[in-house]
């Protein structure tokens, strides 16, 4: 058998609704008495999270899942965990399975680091005496010495990572499912994270990987499955897939993007972004930018209420996903005391895109205090980025092949000659 | 049908989860309480003095030949056992969401840990019974090796029932509050403020149908001389037990394939 996970012809059904959720006994005796006399009513509302799905997966292979949210890609993964379980179809897994949807699962306040790691470990299914035999190599991993005598509420959220993952890191597993785990952490334990995977990788382990970091998938897998409502939009080579994933976002650069009617942004909704332009310099819509220009990007709003101390943010992605650079009002020490209700706009100036050619794609939000978030809408406007053959006064082309940004830069070589014999 | 031999073998494979989740169960609460191990101790002793005075001294409700220290601390263990693990196991599945929605393991682990937990505090209240032994210089029956397997059939009861609740709360919501109020009226139910031959003849097959009954009695019976095993009371509440113990399963099966998406 080569294969290690074997999905067959899987669908999965959510019922919308009260039915399916957290229900009353109430309810559900009082909605069976009225079925009962008014008849079947309740087919309509039905979710397909999953919708005749095959996969073969062999042995070694890194599979990445990415997808838009709601796609399906974590039920997907939730059910080759056998946590949820197929409307119908079945799954196959060959071999010794760790699933990883969060890191630290079933900690508990109350006890120590030492007590947490058997716990933590048994929970993710190693034995007592494989946790005694990697425990030095768990704590050294995780660096908490220190403190593994100490109940973990006293950790900070960074050392109850560590230690989470250090548990995880140990497993050993034939079968590798993950989700979403690198997104948390700071740099440090993220490179972490992402060495244990190649580790993994190189030994021979097999991988499925969900996670919306389009660069960690490129960088560490060896193949990428798109999920789209629910079934396999596109499966192959990671670098392409990642291609035709992001270029779904947006379409071709335009001037004005209406964004009143788009509906992959999450947020409050108390206020949302309805347009966004792309002027020059004089205000002059911007159909073609080219390396090196200036650009206005004016963000149109219409807020529901009033808004307290927003923060209105940009971001901008690479075509992998990558993001190149994050700026807000907030970032500018800009306080904004209050927005009335109403719709208007602000503009971000930037003197100089410093891009080489390519596609990018601009994601906005708008926050407000704390952890309020009104309207983020992601990779919503394409930027294409035309070559320019002056940006260092050479006439000489540059192009995505020298990578993503140039700085404004000069070079000197006024030690050449002194460094001449003699 | 639900209960083949792969079930079992998984069942096999995850035991020391099973007793992991006990031991984290047990920490928890010591650590947690104050008093700790005293208070497995206090509640079936506090209990006790209440009843000394109410039934004892004020509605005069006959223990026997039986001391009615003993005889009401006797019933107060198994049934404070039942009463709090019982509360516990139906909660038990809606309180570990987490690992329920992020790990798979056989879900039946979880009430089944928690009334393994429950042991703990059971064996030590139980160790009391001794030194009331002492005290009244009442010598152990024949009988005292019915204990353990006394304690095999209140474990089972409280987890049949247990593993019903847990799924019927983790799928209704509102049973949560319908729970406790029930354990309440299970008090009244079960022979511990009076013994079973309070009840007339008449009645008594009824009263037997809650397993406690036949639990209870035999628990006096086996440590208290004198008072004989009543062998049909024992047997109805072993057959009433199995019963449980299987629809207990066989709901719990069918609830927990959707376990994680409903919770």
């Amino acid at each position: 058998m080569a294969y290690s996970v074997l999905v067959e012809n899987v669908s999965k059904q959510f019922r919308l609704g009260k039915a399916e959720q957290f229900g009353m006994l109430r309810e559900a005796l009082v909605n069976g008495i009225k079925r009962l006399f008014l008849g079947e009513t309740r087919n309509e509302d039905i979710l397909w999270a999953l919708n005749d799905i095959s996969l073969e997966i062999k042995v070694g292979e890194v599979v990445g899942l990415i997808g838009r949210n709601g796609a399906g890609k974590s039920t997907l993964l939730k059910v080759l965990s056998k946590i949820s379980y197929p409307s119908s179809g079945r799954v196959t897994v060959n071999g010794r399975v760790a699933s990883l949807l969060e890191v630290g699962t079933g900690f508990h306040e109350e006890l120590t680091g030492r007590e947490n790691v058997y716990l933590n470990g048994s929970i993710l299914g190693m034995k007592k005496k494989e946790v005694e035999a990697k425990f030095d190599a768990i704590v050294d991993f995780a660096g908490v010495e220190r403190f593994i005598d100490t109940p973990i509420k006293r950790y900070s959220t960074g050392m109850r990572l560590r230690l989470g993952f250090a548990v995880a890191a140990h497993l050993d597993p034939e079968v590798l499912l993950v989700d979403e785990v690198l997104a948390v952490g700071d740099a440090g334990f993220q490179k972490k994270c992402l060495d244990t995977m190649e580790d993994l990788r190189s030994g021979g382990r097999t991988v499925v990987f969900v996670s919306h970091n389009m660069a960690a998938v490129e960088n560490l897998c060896t193949r990428c499955v798109w999920i789209d409502g629910g079934r396999v939009r596109e499966d192959g080579d990671p670098r392409a897939v990642i291609q035709s994933y992001m270029a779904t976002f947006a379409d071709v650069q335009q001037a004005t993007s209406d964004l009143s009617a788009n509906t992959q942004r999450h947020g409050s909704g108390e206020a949302r972004f309805t347009r966004i332009e792309l002027l020059s310099k004089e205000r002059l819509s911007q159909p073609v930018t080219h390396s090196g220009d200036s650009l206005l990007v004016r963000l149109h709003y219409d807020a529901k209420t009033t808004l307290l101390h927003p923060d209105f943010v940009f971001r901008l992605h690479s075509e992998m996903g990558t993001l190149i650079t994050e700026t807000g009002t907030w970032h500018h020490g800009i306080d904004i005391p209050e927005v009335p209700q109403g719709k208007g706009y602000v503009d971000l100036e930037i003197d100089s895109l410093t891009l080489l050619p390519a596609s990018y794609y601009i994601s906005v939000s708008l926050n407000g205090v704390g952890a309020i978030v009104y309207d983020v809408v992601e990779h919503c406007v394409k930027l294409q980025i035309e070559g320019s053959s002056d940006i260092y006064r050479s006439s000489r082309v540059t192009s995505s092949r020298y990578g993503i940004v140039y700085f404004p830069q000069r070079w000197h070589l006024g030690q050449l000659r002194h460094s001449a014999p003699g | 049908m639900a209960f083949n031999a792969g079930w079992i073998v998984e069942l096999w494979r995850y035991r020391e989860l099973f007793y992991f989740l006990a031991w984290r169960d047990v920490m928890v609460r010591y650590k947690q309480t104050m008093l700790g191990v005293v208070w497995a101790v206090l509640q079936p002793l506090l209990t006790m003095i209440v009843f000394l005075v109410l039934f004892g001294n004020i509605a005069k409700i006959s223990t026997g030949e039986t001391p009615p220290a003993l005889f009401y601390y006797i019933g107060l263990v198994p049934w404070i056992y039942f009463s709090g693990t019982l509360g516990m196991c139906a909660n038990s599945l809606v309180s570990n969401v987490n690992l329920i929605t992020k790990v798979y393991f056989p879900r039946v682990i979880i009430p089944a840990s928690v009334a393994l937990s429950g042991i703990v505090d059971f064996s030590i209240a139980a160790v009391f019974i001794g030194g009331f032994m002492i005290y009244y210089g009442i010598p152990p029956t024949g009988h005292l090796f019915l204990l353990p397997a006394l304690i095999v059939l209140l474990f089972a009861f409280t987890y049949g029932l247990g593993m019903f609740l847990a799924a019927l709360t983790a799928q209704f919501r509102d049973v949560k509050y319908a729970t406790p109020f029930f354990i309440q009226l299970g008090m009244f139910v079960s022979p511990i403020i009076y013994p079973p031959s309070f009840i007339s003849e008449k009645y008594r097959f009824w009263l037997g149908l809650n397993p406690l009954t036949g639990i209870i009695d035999s628990f006096r019976a086996a440590i208290i001389p004198g008072q004989p095993v009543e062998w049909s009371l024992l047997f109805l509440s072993c057959v009433v037990t199995v019963i449980i113990l299987v629809v207990g399963a066989m709901y719990f099966h069918k609830v927990e394939r959707t376990l994680a998406d409903v919770i």
